[in-house]
């Protein structure tokens, strides 16, 4: 359908309310039909940031550009960017095709183009018989479809989905995500979603933005952030992760030292990006890290250390073990098997940490 | 003109000019509150601030203090101030009397008798209660239907028309509903839990009434009770029906039409009624301050219903049929009267007709299409600048638009009375543009003072309403290329038809039953709205018939009026939450 898509791109953008700063200085280029998440906590700034896109907010400082054109002050009905609202905003007193053909009125289009592209429409969400149904006689689910239909029918030049899934049940929302996937794909539309729930940004999005007390981040693919984390909130946002902080005391040819606060110093292979010296952080994932008992037999090339099991925690795919190493807790994740035996609380035990895959975060 | 050339076309010409665009898109607003703050300033502000400024200045212009000192050293204004005080005080008593309990049983327990307690608490407002003082005069006067009886069987009689006392009587009667409906709609909100985790605390019965639901509900019974005070402190028909002078509505009204209109002890009379009502309204507004009550939280269930058991349902239906009985009588009386041919000194008409039907619609088929004429006219303005209000409050950051909202509802402090008196005291001399009529002399200034009386009314019924409507309905049509201006008449308006719709008629059938501006601004016969016509035939003995006929008509179509709406509005507010939820 639509095949000119258009790249976002936002520069320095600032906004406040009063003194409440809620962006500060936003910079981000969407490219053209990417579907882009924009990841954070509640009042990280994202759903403000998407508002902004749309032209309910405006910002004070800064350029908001599509495909090189500034529409900062052009007013949300001629800007022509489709937005699928948290609770879909249906109206009411309008049946299902009416809601659609909405768009297409306000455009003056001619009864018989609204006529086609309105059932051409429904027919792609799969709502083609429930047209004269008014939105409070349709499902959770139906109701989402409606709303993406009356926003992909005007063929804007951007989708902006706000928490698009958050108002389904779990089920129904794995397939909504589906579904929002392929007819992104089909549609080739650059689209922009918010999300607080990271899982679905890394499923969905081919690249993600993480917002945080209305910074940007890090902006990158879900494996980029998740494997690469650039900061701590980013390592502990996306992912679960053990942070321990302490400073980098010294750096050699082949190695690196790290004192690790309340534990003692570590000794690292050196990574390509050589930290600074002084304050950082380490982070690992629980999964990298493993568990043992105390006197096994341990592969060498992992780093060890002696500590107690504090919490277990069965989650069925695997288990969850909290371990006090010294006087910091550290989480590890085992796969599970049927009749494996669980460490119980208290237990003496070895954690080996996977070194390549230790990160140091100085910001 | 295709999609793709509008939004292009838009987008270019506001890439160029964003900030003459944004301030075009502000314009109309701006221009919307000029307009009603020119409206309210005109007829409600200045008008009112005359009166004010009247009663504060000697001949020469000077300020004085001299009118109010002149006016307390009067024994007839002294004796009226405080009977009007002493007849507002003893109503509020006496309908919460009635109220409280009727509140209670509906919310507390189940039984059939709530739809009566419903049809209650609307039945006495559909009548003006000036019609009311006649038709109870007929039923409990002293020369009435029970006191005739009581006198044939036990020999005493009582005097309870007479007076003050009749004045508190009939008041009471028809002003209680705003006491029930409050206090309904705030017990209705107290969370069931409320209740629950007292009695888990260990509080019952009546300590728990006192303790918890009655402070729950407090600033219902205030809102309601506020209301009656300020209603019958200002009301005007009903003392001059009865014959009761010596309050001050009726000293300021037989003031100004006897004196004069220069005479300052009308304006200072106005000033006193206009501080009083103020006075009430600010102390429940006070006291309800930070007490919002509204305690039912989503999903929880309201206070629990119980069973009544034989002797508390005995005792329930004896008061309901009570209170039904005093309520019905006025309707009862009126629609007796308008049959009869004569009525007098017997419990029942002696001989019926239907004359007087005939009379009324010969004689005041005017009448009955000027009321439709000034309220539909009223209604439709109020709906207008309270939807405009609304909008301007709830979806704009103009600087000051709360101020509209509080001058459109300082309209609920100003007695009909004195806004007419205002209108004259303004008006006068000055007459319509290119004509030698003068304005006072034309119906436009009774439609006005309906519009600006009536206007918190329709503004409160358009605010809730618009607060329904969730603001991403709006925003997902201006996102799909709706303007502002079609954003409105496509989809905020038809979701707010029915709270329009109710405000429109609120507005209306009060507006029908008003009395008091009307009879200082009706000048002439052929102006009068029916209203003014029943206070006219009422008059004399032999107009009592017609009068009667004309007030049955009045209560019909307030009555159909009302239940029409109420019937509209709760369809359309069932469709609007069904889709939200």
């Amino acid at each position: 359908m639509a095949l000119n898509q258009v790249s976002l791109e936002a520069r320095h953008i600032s906004l406040s309310y009063g003194s409440t700063e809620v962006l500060r200085d936003v910079n981000l280029k969407i490219e053209p039909g990417e579907f882009f998440a924009l990841l954070g906590p509640s009042g990280s700034g994202k759903s403000t940031l998407l508002r902004l896109i749309a032209g309910f907010n405006q910002h004070q400082r800064g350029e908001l550009l599509i495909d090189g054109q500034d529409i900062t002050g052009t007013p949300p009905h001629a800007r022509n960017v489709g937005m699928v609202f948290q609770n879909y905003a249906l109206w009411p007193h309008m049946t299902v095709w009416d809601n659609v053909a909405f768009g297409l009125v306000e455009r003056r289009e001619s009864r018989d183009a609204i006529k086609r592209k309105v059932g051409a429409v429904l027919e792609l969400v799969g709502l083609a018989s429930y047209a004269q149904r008014r939105p409070g006689q349709l499902s959770g689910g139906q109701q989402q479809r409606v709303a993406l239909a009356r926003t992909v029918v005007i063929e804007p030049k951007l989708l902006l989905l706000d928490e698009p899934l958050s108002n389904l049940d779990k089920q129904l929302r794995v397939q909504m995500r589906e579904e929002l996937k392929n007819l992104q794909r089909k549609l080739g539309l650059t689209t922009v979603f918010v999300t607080h729930d990271q899982e679905e940004a890394m499923t969905t999005a081919d690249r993600m933005a993480v917002l945080d007390k209305g910074i940007l981040q890090q902006v990158g693919s879900a494996a980029g952030l998740y494997d690469f984390p650039h900061n701590r909130f980013v390592a502990g946002f996306v992912g679960t992760a053990n942070l321990l902080e302490g400073q980098v005391t010294a750096v050699s040819g082949e190695t690196l030292t790290f004192h690790v606060e309340g534990l003692g110093a570590l000794t690292l292979p050196r990574p390509q990006d050589v930290p600074a010296l002084g304050a950082a952080a380490l982070a690992f994932r629980p999964h990298q890290v493993s568990i043992r008992v105390r006197d096994e037999q341990v592969d060498a090339s992992r780093l060890w250390l002696e500590g107690q099991v504090e919490t277990a925690e069965f989650l069925g795919e695997f288990s969850r073990y909290r371990v006090r190493v010294g006087e910091v807790a550290m989480v590890t994740d085992q796969p599970h098997y049927a009749g494996l035996a669980m460490f119980p609380p208290g237990a003496q035990v070895r954690l080996g940490i996977e070194p390549t895959q230790v990160r140091f975060l100085d910001r | 003109m295709t999609a793709g050339t509008m939004e292009t076309g838009l987008a270019g010409r506001s890439a160029a000019f964003p900030r003459l665009r944004r301030a075009l898109s502000g314009a109309g607003p701006w221009a919307a509150f000029g307009l009603i703050l020119a409206f309210l300033a005109l007829f409600l502000l200045i008008p009112v601030g005359m009166v004010v400024y009247t009663a504060f200045v000697n001949e020469t212009g000077g300020l004085t203090l001299g009118h109010f000192g002149n006016f307390f050293e009067q024994t007839v204004f002294r004796e009226s101030f405080f009977n009007s005080l002493i007849v507002s005080l003893a109503s509020v008593f006496f309908a919460s009397l009635i109220a409280v309990p009727l509140a209670y049983l509906t919310v507390r327990f189940e039984f059939r008798g709530a739809l009566l307690i419903q049809t209650l608490g609307v039945l006495p407002l559909i009548m003006p209660p000036f019609v009311g003082a006649v038709a109870l005069q007929l039923i409990f006067g002293r020369s009435g239907s029970v006191n005739l009886l009581l006198n044939d069987w036990f020999g005493f009689t009582i005097p309870i028309m007479d007076g003050l006392v009749g004045v508190i009587f009939v008041e009471s009667i028809h002003y209680f509903p705003f006491i029930l409906l409050n206090l309904v709609a705030a017990m209705r909100n107290i969370d069931g839990a409320m209740e629950e985790s007292a009695l888990n605390l260990g509080a019952r019965g009546w300590r728990l009434f006192r303790r918890v639901i009655f402070p729950l509900a407090m600033p219902g019974y205030l809102a309601g009770a506020a209301l009656v005070f300020v209603k019958v402190f200002d009301d005007l028909g009903t003392p001059l029906v009865m014959g009761v002078t010596n309050m001050l509505a009726p000293q300021a009204y037989l003031r100004i039409t006897s004196v004069g209109i220069d005479d300052p002890l009308g304006y200072v009379i106005s000033v006193i009624m206009i501080v009083f009502s103020i006075l009430a309204l600010w102390m429940a507004a006070r006291v309800m301050k930070g007490k919002d009550y509204a305690t039912l939280q989503k999903g929880g269930g309201a206070l629990q219903k119980r069973r009544l058991n034989a002797w508390e349902a005995t005792l329930a239906y004896g008061w309901i049929g009570f209170v039904l009985l005093v309520t019905l009588a006025p309707h009862l009386g009126i629609l007796l009267m308008s049959f009869s041919k004569v009525w007098s000194f017997s419990v029942l008409p002696d001989a019926y007709t239907l004359q007087h039907y005939a009379t009324v619609f010969t004689d005041a088929g005017g009448m009955i299409g000027n009321t439709l004429l000034y309220c539909v006219l009223s209604a439709g303005l109020d709906v207008v600048i309270g939807t405009a209000i609304a909008y301007l409050i709830l979806r704009t950051r103009l600087p000051a638009r709360q101020w509209l909202d509080y001058l459109a509802s300082a309209a609920l402090a100003i007695p009909g009375l004195v806004l007419a008196i205002g209108y004259l005291r303004m008006f006068k001399g000055v007459n319509l543009p290119f004509t030698d009529t003068p304005v006072v002399t034309t119906w436009v200034l009774i439609m006005l003072a309906y519009a600006v009386r009536r206007l918190p009314y329709a503004l409160r019924s358009c605010m809730a309403a618009l607060q329904q409507v969730h603001v991403s309905l709006e925003e997902a049509a201006q996102s799909l290329g709706a303007t502002r201006a079609s954003t409105i008449r496509r989809v905020m308006v038809p979701l707010m038809a029915g709270g329009i719709l109710a405000g429109f008629v609120t507005s209306f059938i009060t507006a029908a039953v008003e009395l008091s501006a009307t009879i200082l601004l009706a000048s002439a016969q052929s102006q009068a709205p029916m209203s003014y016509g029943i206070y006219l035939y009422m008059q004399s003995i032999s107009g009592r018939g017609p009068g009667a006929a004309l007030g049955v008509l009045a209560v019909v179509v307030v009555g159909l009026g009302t239940y029409f709406s109420h019937r509209f509005v709760e369809r359309s507010r069932a469709t609007v939450q069904s889709k939200q939820g």
